[in-house]
């Protein structure tokens, strides 16, 4: 891996999941082979991205452009700590969900796989666009494809629930990103000349602080995959997607897009000193607050498994854009970690959904009681990233939820503390009875049935993610200290 | 040779014409046409190309000095425009051969060839001429041969959309003859340079003040500003299909730079923008244009007439263009307008093959088309999403510049419907992708083929284009910049 350069590897991300593509169209008809090109791309990509990450420490600054389309406005990429997070959750999630899929997929018996493994690739490579971006300019572009690419994954059961759920997935992201986000770009462009990603911020002094925060109030809601509310609904809707989707693209690359993109905006457009000036600043945070407590509290409302889970996704992401809009170090620290953190919670507990969907064929949480006894490890798994959610010991999540109380404390926001702990008594209340009652013995006089786990390569992936939980609680040291990196 | 450029451009075409006749044999028509063509394309590179070196190019037509014989006059403004239209118009000729097969009947294609040569030879005269009067004089000839054109659709009811258009047309032309009149009556020249110089003079005066409002009223007739557009949507849908592509890439965009030429050089920017409330009526015009029409494209069935109504909203975004009045407003209806000649050649071009195979562009019979016709399905998504405005196509650099221009005036809620229109255009465009590309193959689906390549190529080359002026912007922005720098350096 040494032997080539920083720079083509960066490149290479993102277009090792476009050759994938290609191969994968080109091979459709042997499903193994496809799979094979689905798993080795995926292995190419994990080894670039760790050969980045061993470049960055080593402080080398990796840049690329492509081509210029108009002064200051640029394709180009540059590598960065918390696009370094970003690109290595992605990079290790891809290799597991692949296997994940390929025991999904077949045991599920879903049609168009071809379609379903190309569009994955393409997001892929779009979501290390996202990451590597050094302007806005060239995130906009990768987030666009990004939403374009997924529509044909969400839609992927071609029931008229899919293609409705699919209209309002469309709908909002693009509606939102074109309407707020363009505009937002359109008016940082005009007032600040430059798009590029700048530490402290590419506003000039003496910006009027009525303009920031209405170009900050575009931002927030424009990048709808941030899902603050009230755009939060095209992720419910985007739960018809075959799970595999939603775990690695609902949990993960596609709602961290969005929130990464919040954090990159908060940081390197307006930066931590003119954001805490902006009037608006404040009212956002009340309703990422807001949209905590609200999403938790739906979340305690639905029956159906994908949807408790999209609910609790909804208020965990409105934490990391609280933690930018908090406006202090420790917020974007806890921000940036909980990016990871969660990333590896959620998709385990989406992992343990699917995998009981394709066993036992049950979607609502009112049929897993005593489950447990017929997938323990599934259930164990799903125990773990419950408490990573939760953020209680010895899991991840803990750690990240740490840092955002602290970054509250902070800037003296009372109200976000609050809101933060009393989030963590409704998580208990909605997820920790899963596992909890999953364990609990059937009714009397009815035998306990056998064990019949997931397929193999499904169970490994789960107990994978479940295994990251626990590991990120021991070894947080080199997530804390890219995270803690970003705003220095 | 060289010297010649301006008036062979003309020229060329407009003698094509009746050779065309004595060819007789559909085939080698089409032949001498496209060559014809391509032709007039060699010349408008090389006029471009000229402009650019040397400045504003002069020609006196038979030798008599203007401003008493007809001027032919070059420059930054027409020329950019000159190209668009030899180029779409050799492009869709090279496709017409394949594409009036199954359209128009065969002993009337070399009447096609004729009455396309006399509409281009119109356009490029309209364009290139210095005199206000031979500005009339083109725009009936390439009026009589676009009613032409229309009428020879296969469907009966385009003789009723060429009749219509043939009304509108003629009002249209009539108030565009008056207004010429009105002012040989005040200045007593036709040389739009000289009208520029003579027009101060009087400008305080009743006449003049007619004279433009008839002018400005007539010409919005021509380019279909809404309310005024209600000839065009029938006239591009029951058209052939080819001609609906060389007239929506070219015809409109003519007809808007008639009234650029007037309003910012015979009429001049003081004169246009305080004694009229021109900007209120344009801006408003222009906003009401983009939101009705792209909402009626929604509800359209057939494609044709679902693009002709998004023309309809995108005159809207160049006449917006104008209405900023600032040089970066300009700049952007410049660029929008070469921008636009693109997307909606490609996206035309991309109906005309549908045509060609299944005989009709009804949604309602394309459920997952893409999968039976990939490259016309793949190349209409391309024009769409350049429609649409999506970044690394020309659609977002000229809304890049149009936003901008609002963001310059500081009307942020402009901005804000700029940007609302997209996302209209995004449903609009999005039900065709979903129905070609998302649903399944049904009985109600032709069994068709992709394709002939000779629809294919022309096709695909205006869809790289769209790609190509999308990322390598320096050509058409740097002439559309050089053209608006040059409108508000002012002739006068």
């Amino acid at each position: 891996m040494n032997s080539l350069s920083p720079e083509l590897m960066l490149q290479l991300t993102m277009l090792v999941p476009v050759l994938a593509l290609a191969g994968i169209l080109l091979t459709g008809r042997s499903e193994n082979v496809r799979e094979a090109v689905s798993v080795i791309a995926s292995l190419i990509v994990l080894a670039l991205v760790i050969g980045l990450y061993s470049t960055f420490k080593a402080g080398i600054p990796v840049e690329v452009s492509w081509f210029e389309i108009m002064p200051g406005l640029s394709l180009s990429f540059r590598l960065e700590a918390m696009g370094m997070i970003f690109a290595l959750v992605a990079g290790v999630l891809w290799l597991v969900t692949i296997f994940y899929a390929i025991g999904y997929m077949r045991s599920h018996h879903e049609e168009n796989q071809t379609r379903f493994y190309a569009c994955f690739a393409l997001a892929i490579g779009s979501v290390f666009g996202v990451a590597f971006a050094s302007n806005l300019f060239t995130l906009f572009i990768f987030y666009e494809v990004l939403t374009l690419s997924t529509y044909p994954l969400v839609t992927h059961a071609g029931t008229a629930e899919a293609k409705k759920g699919g209209r309002t997935y469309l709908g909002i992201l693009l509606g939102t990103s074109i309407a707020f986000f363009l505009f937002a770009i359109l008016g940082t462009y005009f007032v600040a000349g430059t798009l590029e990603f700048t530490q402290g911020g590419v506003f000039p002094a003496g910006t009027s602080v009525a303009v920031g925060g209405t170009l900050l109030v575009l931002f927030v809601f424009g990048v709808g995959k941030a899902a603050i509310m009230p755009f939060h609904r095209w992720l419910p809707a985007a739960m018809v997607a075959p799970t595999p989707v939603s775990a690695l693209l609902h949990a993960v690359a596609v709602v961290k897009a969005g929130v990464f993109t919040l954090l990159k905006v908060g940081t390197f457009i307006f930066g931590l000193d003119f954001l805490n000036t902006l009037p608006t600043t404040d009212a956002l945070l009340y309703l990422a607050g807001a949209s905590v407590i609200i999403a938790s509290l739906i979340a305690m409302r639905q029956d159906n498994f994908k949807k408790r889970l999209a609910y609790s996704t909804v208020s965990q992401l409105s934490y990391i854009t609280a933690g930018m809009l908090l406006a202090t170090d420790a917020g974007i620290t806890g921000g940036a970690m909980h990016i990871a953190m969660h990333a590896f919670g959620k998709i385990t507990l989406f992992f343990c959904a699917g995998a009981i969907l394709v066993t036992l064929h049950k979607t609502d949480v009112s049929q897993l009681r005593g489950i447990g006894w017929q997938m323990p490890v599934t259930m164990a798994a799903f125990l773990i990233g419950t408490l990573s959610i939760i953020g209680l010991p010895p899991t991840g999540g803990s750690w990240s939820k740490w840092f955002l109380l602290s970054g509250a404390l902070d800037a003296d926001q009372m109200f976000i503390m609050g809101v933060l702990l009393l989030s963590s008594l409704l998580n208990i209340a909605y997820l920790l009875p899963i596992p909890i009652l999953a364990f609990f013995p059937p009714a009397d006089g009815v035998a306990r049935p056998a064990i019949k786990e997931a397929p193999l390569p499904s169970l490994l992936a789960l107990s994978f993610t479940a295994l990251m939980c626990l590991v990120l609680f021991v070894f947080p040291q080199p997530l804390y200290e890219l995270a803690a990196s970003i705003t220095n | 040779m060289i010297e010649h450029l301006s008036v062979l451009q003309v020229i060329i075409p407009l003698i094509a014409a009746p050779i065309c006749l004595l060819l007789r044999k559909s085939q080698l028509a089409w032949a001498f046409a496209t060559l014809v063509a391509f032709l007039t394309l060699a010349v408008s590179f090389a006029l471009l190309s000229q402009v650019v070196q040397t400045g504003p190019v002069s020609y006196e037509l038979g030798g008599w000095e203007a401003p008493w014989g007809i001027e032919y006059r070059v420059d930054m403004l027409n020329a950019p425009l000159l190209v668009l239209i030899s180029a779409i118009s050799s492009l869709a000729l090279m496709a017409s051969r394949t594409s009036i097969e199954n359209e128009i009947p065969e002993n009337r294609h070399t009447f096609f060839y004729i009455a396309w040569l006399l509409c281009m030879a119109g356009l490029l005269g309209i364009t290139a001429t210095g005199d206000a009067f031979n500005v009339f004089v083109f725009l009936e000839i390439s009026s009589l041969a676009t009613y032409t054109l229309i009428a020879l659709g296969k469907d009966r009811r385009a003789l009723w959309a060429s009749f219509q258009y043939l009304v509108a047309g003629t009002i249209g032309a009539t108030f565009i003859l008056i207004g010429i009149g009105l002012m040989y009556v005040m200045t007593g020249t036709l040389n739009m340079a000289d009208l520029a110089q003579r027009l101060p003079e009087v400008e305080n005066t009743k006449t003049v003040f007619t004279a433009f409002a008839f002018l400005i009223v007539g010409v919005c007739m021509k380019l279909a500003l809404f309310p005024l557009h209600l000839w065009l949507p029938n006239a591009y849908a029951f058209a052939p299909s080819i001609v609906t592509t060389f007239l929506a890439a070219t015809a409109t965009k003519v007809a808007v730079y008639v009234m650029i030429r007037f309003i910012f050089d015979v009429f001049g920017f003081e004169f246009s923008f305080t004694h009229f409330p021109l900007q209120e009526v344009l801006l408003t015009l222009g906003i009401a244009g983009i939101f009705v029409a792209s909402v009626v494209a929604i509800y359209q069935d057939n494609l044709k007439r679902m693009l002709a109504y998004s023309s309809v909203a995108q005159v809207g975004y160049i006449i917006l263009g104008i209405s900023f009045a600032s040089q970066t407003g300009i700049m952007a209806t410049l660029l929008h307008m070469l921008n636009h000649g693109l997307m909606k050649g490609a996206l035309f071009l991309a109906l005309a093959a549908v045509v060609y195979r299944m005989g009709v562009a009804q949604l309602s019979q394309m459920h997952g088309i893409a999968s039976r016709m990939p490259f016309t399905m793949a190349a209409f998504l391309i024009g769409g999403l350049s429609l649409i405005g999506v970044p690394l196509t020309v659609g977002f650099i000229s809304k890049w510049y149009l936003v901008s221009a609002a963001l310059e005036n500081g009307w942020w809620p402009v901005a804000a419907v700029i940007l609302l229109g997209s996302l209209l255009s995004v449903v609009y465009i999005w039900r065709v992708i979903e129905v070609a590309y998302f649903k399944p193959v049904s009985e109600s689906t032709p069994d068709v083929k992709e394709a002939p390549a000779a629809l294919l190529i022309p096709m695909w080359i205006l869809v790289l284009a769209n790609l190509y002026f999308g990322i390598e912007t320096s050509l058409t922005v740097g002439v559309s910049e050089m053209a608006a720098a040059d409108l508000f350096g002012g002739l006068r």
